[in-house]
């Protein structure tokens, strides 16, 4: 057991590391450096930079070395909290994010929550009315949610929203509470908003859960210790949900590690569309206005949330299943 | 015996011939055929078969099935709705026709808005001469499906509306299909070269250099794509040709794409090195690269083509999320995603909602990529 969270331990670790370098790589892609950048931006406002100051400028971020010592300068500021300065807002990079970051936290683990409530009863339920008129109409929406691209679902509510109720589906907070200081107020009205983007990010993993769940638990059903608990005259209930589901949950729980990733990306595109304050439309400005700072923190920051997601996943997973808990031991 | 009875009988003898035909066929029958009947049994995956081939006829002849250059803007015609299409004229013949527009102000808001003009017939001609371009890139041709009498400027057809720059929306869609499904295929063609030389060299292999693939697996698959994808895209030079940033963003979709044909490959692999058949070959002193090509590769090709049926609708949704933001393909190329990037705000929309139309042929291909790859999927093992 021990080995099993060390091995996932180091593995987080590395991939940890794997996107900061790319992350990093984002960053220096851009032909000319920040501080060319710095200077085009300074004239077009009609000031200039003389070459000396644009010289100091390169000590000072470390321009001038090679690609490996900038790397390690700048990861050595990130460790310690310092993201740098976003060139477009002329802020500090953690100040632009402020709670942008958790909200994108917030909506991509309710869009886990969701698929976890939805799949899990649906699932058995599809499975145990095999061919009802139920199992049908789950698996048709479930192959609606595979289909739709999650932008385009957004795309699409948002529309009907507006076209047959008049109503603006989009953002995350009413507009008293858009620029409040956090208060329960503003919470409970978050939690008001929240379902509908949690539900558009969650439907295509659930469409999938629902079938990995169902396949598993018919599988499950048609062993013989199900026949001889239910010969022994164990209630309906207990014979499914005590052994059977429990069985099926394996594959079920571990579909969810890489969900979480497949979420924090989808949040990206979908918050764009509904317009929802999460790191997701900061992170497309920042790219095309070539805020590489901004930008590579930001896909820095969501890599690592995601593989603190995975491992938390992972360890859930041991939890859940026995299994895996006694066959690392051995 | 009794007349009915000699009459079962033959009727028995016949049927049981037949089954031994079948069964004849079947033992004769190549691994290719075997999936080919394993597959007709999935109706819904047949279905898909066939539109997945319509839609790449499309792509083939995008050019002859549009009618309005897809370029030409013209900025009076912006935001013309759908025209509907009449199949028959008016004295009961058929002649499909359209009815002509007239463009009016509002006298409140001084918008330019179209009326239908009843008055005035647009007939729809067959084969029609339009403007010019390559059949299959090569042959210089002016011919199109469709085509109107465009001497007189009110004359148009716009059978799914203009754009805000009044570029017909249906031509564009048709050369959009072109450039989406084809970079769909070069994509799953780069994952699938990583994912056979990955997942190959995996399970071929084994030991430390198949953990240290499969750690690199797990690595690539934990990063959440659409931030890494956006950085990279948004990455090219913007002096690069439209061709280039193609080339660009088809590698960096494909990026990602390889990991799950790679754990295809390896799984096949490692469960057919020990296979009899294999095992055979090895004592009878074929080579290495004789046993993979000649007896490994056939028997887990059709895993491979359903694993690329799956990965294709990822791609083709990649590409449209891409361009959708502004960071994929950029103009003048058209794609599916550059389409709906007009239709991205709720303004827009609700002036000109026929945008959407773009979102129609993505979700059908998803659909049907999807069941196709499914059914091969079940076919994909005849023995089992």
């Amino acid at each position: 057991m021990i080995s099993f969270i060390v091995r996932r331990f180091l593995l987080a670790l590395a991939t940890t590391w794997a996107i900061s370098v790319m992350s990093f790589v984002i960053i220096q892609l851009p032909p000319g450096d920040f501080v060319d950048a710095y200077i085009a931006r300074l004239s077009s406002t009609g000031s200039s930079v003389s070459m000396e100051e644009a010289q100091a400028m390169r000590n000072l971020y470390g321009l001038d070395q090679p690609y490996y010592v900038q790397y390690a300068k700048w990861i050595a500021r990130v460790i310690v909290g310092d993201f740098g300065e976003s060139m477009e807002w002329q802020r500090p990079v953690a100040e632009v994010l402020g709670d942008r970051l958790w909200i994108t936290v917030v909506v991509s683990f309710a869009a886990l929550l969701l698929t976890w409530a939805l799949a899990l009863p649906i699932g058995i339920y599809s499975a145990v009315r095999q061919y009802s008129f139920g199992d049908y109409a789950f698996t048709l929406i479930g192959f609606i949610g595979l289909a739709v691209p999650n932008f385009l679902l957004a795309l699409i509510l948002l529309y009907a929203a507006f076209r047959w109720f008049g109503l603006n589906v989009g953002g995350l907070f009413s507009a008293e509470y858009e620029l409040a200081p956090w208060s329960w107020a503003k919470v409970g009205d978050l939690m008001w908003h929240l379902p509908l983007p949690a539900l558009i990010l969650a439907l295509a993993g659930t469409a999938q859960l629902i079938r990995i769940m169902r396949a598993n638990l018919l599988d499950e059903l048609r062993r013989p210790y199900v026949v001889t608990a239910r010969a022994k005259g164990l209630s309906e209930s207990r014979v499914i949900l005590k052994y059977p589901v429990r069985a099926a949950l394996n594959p079920f729980a571990s579909a969810l590690a890489y969900l979480f990733p497949y979420l924090v990306s989808g949040s990206i595109i979908v918050s764009l569309v509904l317009s929802l304050p999460t790191v997701g439309p900061v992170l497309l400005r920042a790219l095309i206005a070539q805020d590489m700072y901004l930008a590579g923190t930001i896909v820095l920051l969501l890599g690592v949330l995601t593989v603190i997601g995975t491992f938390i996943s992972d360890l859930i997973l041991m939890w859940i299943d026995p299994r895996i808990r006694h066959q690392v031991d051995a | 015996m009794t007349r009915i009875g000699r009459q079962w009988w033959r009727l028995f003898r016949r049927a049981s011939q037949k089954g031994a035909e079948a069964e004849d066929r079947i033992a004769v029958a190549t691994q290719l055929q075997l999936t080919w009947w394993r597959f007709r049994k999935h109706k819904l995956a047949v279905m898909s078969l066939f539109v997945v081939i319509l839609f790449y006829l499309v792509a083939v002849f995008a050019d002859f099935l549009a009618y309005a250059d897809p370029e030409a803007s013209d900025a009076r015609r912006g935001y013309i709705p759908p025209q509907s299409i009449h199949w028959f004229d008016s004295d009961g013949s058929f002649r499909p026709y359209v009815h002509g527009l007239l463009g009016v102000r509002d006298l409140r808001t001084f918008k330019l808005v179209y009326r239908v003009d009843e008055s005035r017939k647009v007939y729809i001609q067959f084969f029609a001469e339009g403007y010019p371009y390559y059949l299959f890139g090569l042959f210089p041709t002016n011919r199109h499906l469709l085509g109107f009498d465009n001497s007189k400027p009110e004359n148009g057809l716009f059978l799914l509306g203009t754009d805000v720059q009044g570029r017909d929306v249906w031509s564009r869609l048709m050369v959009a299909t072109r450039v989406s499904l084809s970079i769909g295929l070069a994509g799953v063609t780069i994952s699938l070269f990583l994912g056979v030389l990955f997942g190959g060299i995996s399970g071929l292999y084994g030991g430390i250099i198949d953990t240290a693939i499969q750690r690199m697996i797990e690595i690539v698959r934990s990063i959440p794509t659409i931030p890494l994808w956006m950085g990279l895209a948004a990455a090219l030079p913007n002096t690069w040709s439209s061709a280039q940033v193609y080339f660009a963003i088809t590698i960096i979709i494909s990026l990602i794409g390889w990991t799950d044909l790679a754990r295809v490959v390896r799984g096949r692999f490692l469960s057919l090195r020990e296979e009899d058949f294999v095992v055979a070959a090895e004592l009878m002193g074929a080579s290495r690269m004789r046993i993979i090509f000649r007896h490994m590769l056939p028997s887990f090709m059709s895993h491979v083509i359903a694993a690329i049926s799956l990965a294709l609708p990822a791609m083709i949704i990649s590409e449209t999320a891409l361009s959708f933001l502004g960071l994929g393909l950029r103009p003048p190329a058209i794609s599916w995603g550059i389409l709906l990037q007009d239709a991205q705000n709720i303004q827009t929309l609700a002036v000109a909602p026929w945008l959407l139309v773009a979102a129609v042929p993505v979700i059908i291909v998803i659909l049907a990529f999807n069941f196709l790859g499914d059914g091969l999927r079940d076919a994909a093992d005849p023995y089992g």
